[in-house]
């Protein structure tokens, strides 16, 4: 019995349509558990409509193709989800995937279980032990560059404390007459547990805010015809000209233009062809607006002061989320809105200062002013994240052990699990850590 | 002829004797002193954390240690009681006349089995096999296997303060030439060290300002084939003793004259045992060392003081022992020493423990670089059963990690090596869940009576115990505890909440506050504790042991995965060169044995797999 692993396996950014892929003999149950429709009795080498769910939440429409062992690429069951939001839309299934037990897959590995399980030739055979070779040399120098100094610091000491922690509630067990020793308590773990998970989440925050910096910021910008879209965005880019262009990469959808704000990209993305001033542009309508809000990490609605309220207006408000902020446009004009809510900003787009309130909105939003103050230490990689967040749950598992008193040498089961996927993320990867902890930190024996 | 001759009548010789005599083969043990079978010269007990699982594989594979220790020992405790299944351990203090003769009297019922008296100093080797022994007076014995078992025996010296002795423990004789005759027959030779505290006469010790530890008010055996033969209410005590700040300015100021400091020792000690100087040294800050004493034996008056060995001359031995809270008037029977000894590279052995250079000769116990009694057995009894099954043209036994601690030990010997004598800790084990002192006999016993080396009688009692579980487990499913008045009563008197609604017996012992115990107040649970125990444990842990199945489950692939003996490292070319070199040292087994060791990389045993795959078809 293998792991069962999963990634993304178009190039990232390139195409309308990403494929996640999944394979082992926990693919089925895993992609069952996040999406809307029973894929329990489902047949082979069908394919399937469906939603990708977080919980309650829709995160994407996908098409699911579900082919079971053992005619498939690697003999064992394979699962392949199209998706058809963007780069975020792609990563979020994967990470749902990986939180639901499955394994990051290493470079090559589909092909190498499609080797070892005998589907691929002899002959071909070399080429995947070169492929194989290569790829993980590559990832190898890939981790240890990934993982820049400051973070390696940073786990290595979580490890080291935790691998304190380890080895004495090993020697409480192995030496258990020797009374002298500190006795690990459960409100001792309680105290050292939190600290730990503290510092993990803190870890996981910061990547986030890595991926922000590496990858910018994607916004789109909505509203209903005539609200002045095209000029917000004109006046955004032109006063930035020397970055205007076109960049096609981090997303399958265009980069209409992209400025930085504290030195942060912020990407403006086409979702409706925004920039054409041609009626045909105007026309589209508010379901295309709020499709268009799944490939952004934030939304900019626009409203037009100078005019009442109508029902699309309406609809798109209701549609504004945490990552949405209301630019109540043509501010130098009489205001005709009235608007129920606290949270909304005012300006208008012929002029800098007008504009100025919009960005000063977005710098708070994602604290922009305080991430180029910190230093730099996240993790942008995602098996390196997945490895950190099953860290986290595992840690959870020993907190809710430690809560239902359960014996010190089954929380410690947990706690170890932990560390080893810690070991992971560093690529420190050495058995006998612990018994050399034991002996230089404790002094025992006959 | 003999079919197998085991030179050394230790823990290990024994138990490999033995072992191979059951399954048929004519087998011959040779001793230098047949007072000494079975001696223990350090402490006087068997069992302790992971060693006493040990202990209870070792009796469920047929062996001897457990029943043997089952009737000579004067305490018996659980350790670990307050922590999970998975910890707990039995521990016996036994007595250091009774054990070996106890031990000889079992050897000497042993049918195809002879003891005989003598110093073997070579091995008849013709061709890269072994064909026998030779006798330090030239005589030759033949026979088809050796298994040597030689403990601390070969070319030991014995070291106080400066004095170096050529000798073996505790003044016993030593084997010459033997390692040497090994090295010239390409053997790699390792030098280790270790040793052993003071015995303080008894009456000079004054007790009645000493802490009491007391044995189990609960009767246990290690053996799942006796009931206990002994009165909890008579065992000894043992007692706790503290080292002080006066202890610690006499060693410090005599610390040159320490074999071990001084620079009089070379062979390397083991970091779990360290002598008293090497914990003043190396845990200055400490204000107090904990020791104990401990009664050797019934028949005479030594006690042991555990914690406090060193390689200190006698006079400073005095003072060290003399500055004791209770140890102030104390005799000294004997002194402290520490030993050194030639042990075999364990990276020479196969996991069978046969020789990978010579053919047909074994080694088991301390001559294969590990410390203890118990670590002694466990590869005794698998040394013995594999040269049978060898002698036998059978496939050979070996317990994976998940299987045994045995399995771990002789997996960490012959993967990682040691620079240090091994011993078994929990933490070595990373499936200790599922190895467990109460379920030896499940793990265990059904290889036992494949192999015959337990008896018929032996495998029903298993048998019954096994459906027993079975039937129990249905009982409790189908057994609903009612909550009426009467119940209500039982819970509200231990303090344990009531349940709203009846119950499934088993349901309810899920819950982390009730016991079987408990559970035997409200409902009859008609089976032996044994039985209980067993379905206990695998409710109460179910969601942990079934994870660490699943964790054994991912491994027997890649054990499944047999590298061939004949594999050219040199031939797969994308290795990377510190892999090839450590692989080429080691020549795993299987594929899951090759990604345990230290320098070779997922990366690695996937070259190394698609290579198995391309040239083997594995």
């Amino acid at each position: 019995m293998e792991d069962t692993i999963a990634s993304i396996s178009t190039s990232i950014g390139i195409g309308a349509i990403s494929i996640v892929r999944i394979s082992g003999n926990e693919a089925i149950r895993i992609v069952n558990e996040i999406c809307s429709i029973d894929l329990t009795n489902i047949e082979s080498h069908t394919i399937n409509y469906a939603h990708i769910m977080d919980k309650d939440e829709i995160i994407d429409e996908v098409l699911i193709m579900v082919m079971k062992s053992p005619k498939t690429y690697t003999k064992e069951d394979v699962i392949e989800i199209n998706t058809h939001g963007g780069i975020n839309t792609t990563n979020k299934v994967l990470e749902l995937l990986l939180e639901h037990g499955a394994r990051m897959a290493e470079p090559g590995e589909f092909t190498k279980r499609a080797f070892l399980n005998g589907r691929i030739d002899l002959t071909q055979s070399e080429a995947v032990s070169d492929l194989i070779n290569a790829k993980t040399d590559a990832s190898r120098r890939l981790a240890i560059n990934q993982v820049n100094g400051k973070i390696n610091e940073k786990i290595n000491n979580l490890r080291d404390k935790m691998a304190k922690l380890i080895s004495n509630i090993e020697v409480n067990i192995d030496y258990p007459e020797y009374q002298d020793e500190l006795q690990i308590t459960v409100e001792l773990l309680n105290k050292e547990l939190r600290e730990i998970k503290k510092e993990l989440d803190k870890i996981i925050e910061d990547s986030k805010n890595g991926r922000i910096i590496s990858n910018g910021i994607n916004v789109a910008i909505i509203g209903k015809p005539n609200v002045g879209k095209s000029s917000l965005l004109n006046a955004l880019l032109d006063e930035n000209k020397a970055i205007v262009t076109n960049i096609a990469g981090t997303t399958r959808d265009l980069v209409e233009g992209s400025i930085t704000l504290n030195g942060v990209a912020i990407n403006f993305i086409d979702t409706a062809g925004i920039r054409e001033t041609s009626d045909v542009v105007e026309k589209i309508g508010v379901d295309k607006s709020l499709e268009a809000k799944n490939n952004a990490d934030l939304v900019i609605l626009v409203i037009n002061n100078n005019e009442e309220l109508d029902e699309e207006d309406k609809k798109l408000l209701a549609s504004a989320d945490e990552n949405t902020i209301i630019f109540v446009n043509k501010s130098d004009l009489d205001s005709k809105v009235e608007l129920n809510l606290s949270n909304y900003v005012k300006g208008n787009t012929l002029s800098l200062d007008g504009i100025r309130p919009l960005k000063e909105a977005i710098i708070s939003k994602f604290s922009l002013d305080k991430i180029m103050n910190k230093d730099m230490t996240y993790v942008s990689n995602l098996r390196q994240i997945d490895l950190i967040k099953k860290a986290i749950m595992a840690i959870n598992s020993a907190i809710e052990d430690v809560d239902n008193n359960v014996e010190i040498d089954l929380i410690e089961i947990n706690i170890k699990n932990a560390w080893e996927l810690l070991g992971e993320v560093t690529g420190k990867v050495y058995t006998d850590e612990i018994v050399d902890t034991i002996f230089s930190n404790f002094c025992l024996g006959k | 002829m003999y079919k197998i001759i085991v030179v050394g009548g230790g823990h290990a010789g024994c138990e490999a004797a033995h072992i191979a005599a059951k399954m048929g083969m004519k087998t011959l043990l040779i001793t230098m002193n047949i007072k000494n079978i079975a001696d223990m010269p350090c402490n006087p007990s068997i069992g302790g954390t992971a060693k006493g699982v040990i202990v209870r594989e070792v009796d469920a594979l047929g062996g001897l240690m457990g029943r043997v220790a089952d009737i000579s020992h004067f305490q018996i405790k659980m350790l670990n009681s307050s922590k999970g299944p998975a910890v707990r351990c039995l521990r016996a203090q036994a007595d250091k006349v009774t054990y070996p003769k106890n031990m000889l009297k079992e050897l000497n019922n042993t049918e195809n089995l002879e003891i005989k008296e003598g110093k073997v100093e070579d091995l008849i080797i013709e061709n890269k096999v072994v064909k026998g022994v030779i006798l330090d007076n030239g005589e030759k014995i033949e026979s088809e296997a050796v298994i040597l078992t030689t403990g601390t025996y070969t070319k030991a010296n014995i070291l106080v303060g400066s004095k170096s002795t050529p000798s073996g423990p505790h003044g016993e004789d030593r084997s010459n030439y033997l390692s040497d005759n090994l090295k010239k027959n390409g053997i790699d030779i390792i030098r280790l060290k270790t040793g052993t505290p003071q015995r303080i006469e008894a009456s000079s010790i004054d007790f009645s300002v000493l802490q009491e530890e007391k044995g189990d008010d609960e009767a246990h055996t290690f053996s799942f084939d006796l009931k206990p033969s002994y009165d909890p209410t008579k065992q000894r005590s043992c007692y706790l003793v503290y080292t002080n700040e006066n202890t610690h300015n006499i060693i410090r100021e005599n610390l040159s004259k320490s074999a071990m400091y001084g620079g009089y020792a070379t062979g390397v000690g083991p970091r779990y045992c360290p002598s008293i100087e090497d914990k003043i040294v190396r845990f200055s800050d400490k204000e107090r060392h904990q020791l104990f004493l401990e009664p050797e034996s019934d028949y005479y008056n030594d006690w042991y003081l555990q914690g406090f060995s060193t390689s200190m001359p006698e006079d400073v031995q005095e003072k060290m022992v003399h500055s004791l809270h209770g140890l102030e008037n104390a005799i000294i029977n004997k002194y402290a020493y520490a030993i050194e000894y030639d042990a075999i590279n364990p990276l020479q052995i196969k996991p069978t423990e046969e020789n990978k250079i010579i053919e047909n000769l074994f080694t088991a116990g301390q001559i294969n670089g590990t410390s203890g009694y118990e670590e002694a057995a466990g590869q005794g009894i698998i040394a013995g059963i594999n040269a049978a099954l060898k002698l036998q043209g059978k496939e050979p036994f070996i317990l994976k990690r998940n299987e045994a601690y045995i399995g771990v030990l002789l997996d960490d010997l012959v993967t990682k090596g040691t620079i240090e004598p091994y011993r078994m800790l929990t933490s070595r084990a990373e499936f200790r869940l599922i190895l467990r002192h109460d379920n030896a006999d499940l793990r265990l016993r059904e290889y036992a009576h494949e192999l015959g080396t337990i008896s018929e009688e032996q495998y029903a009692r298993f048998t019954k115990k096994k459906e027993d579980i079975v039937e129990l487990k249905e009982y409790l499913t189908n057994t609903k505890v009612e909550i009426n008045d009467e119940t209500r009563k039982i819970f509200e008197e231990n303090n344990i909440e009531i349940p709203t609604t009846n119950m499934k017996a088993l349901d309810l012992l899920k819950r982390p506050e009730i016991n079987s115990k408990f559970l035997s107040k409200l409902i009859d649970i008609p089976y032996s504790k044994e039985v209980i125990e067993q379905v206990e444990i695998s409710t109460k842990y179910a969601g942990y042991i079934e994870k660490s199945y699943q964790q054994a489950e991912k491994l027997k692939k890649l054990e499944e995965k047999i590298i061939p003996e004949d594999i050219d490292y040199k031939k797969i070319i994308n290795l990377a060169s510190e892999a090839r070199q450590k692989l080429e040292k080691v020549r795993p087994r299987t594929i899951a044995q090759a990604s345990r060791i230290s320098g070779v990389n997922p990366s690695d045993i996937s070259v190394l797999a698609v290579y198995l795959k391309k040239e083997y078809n594995k």
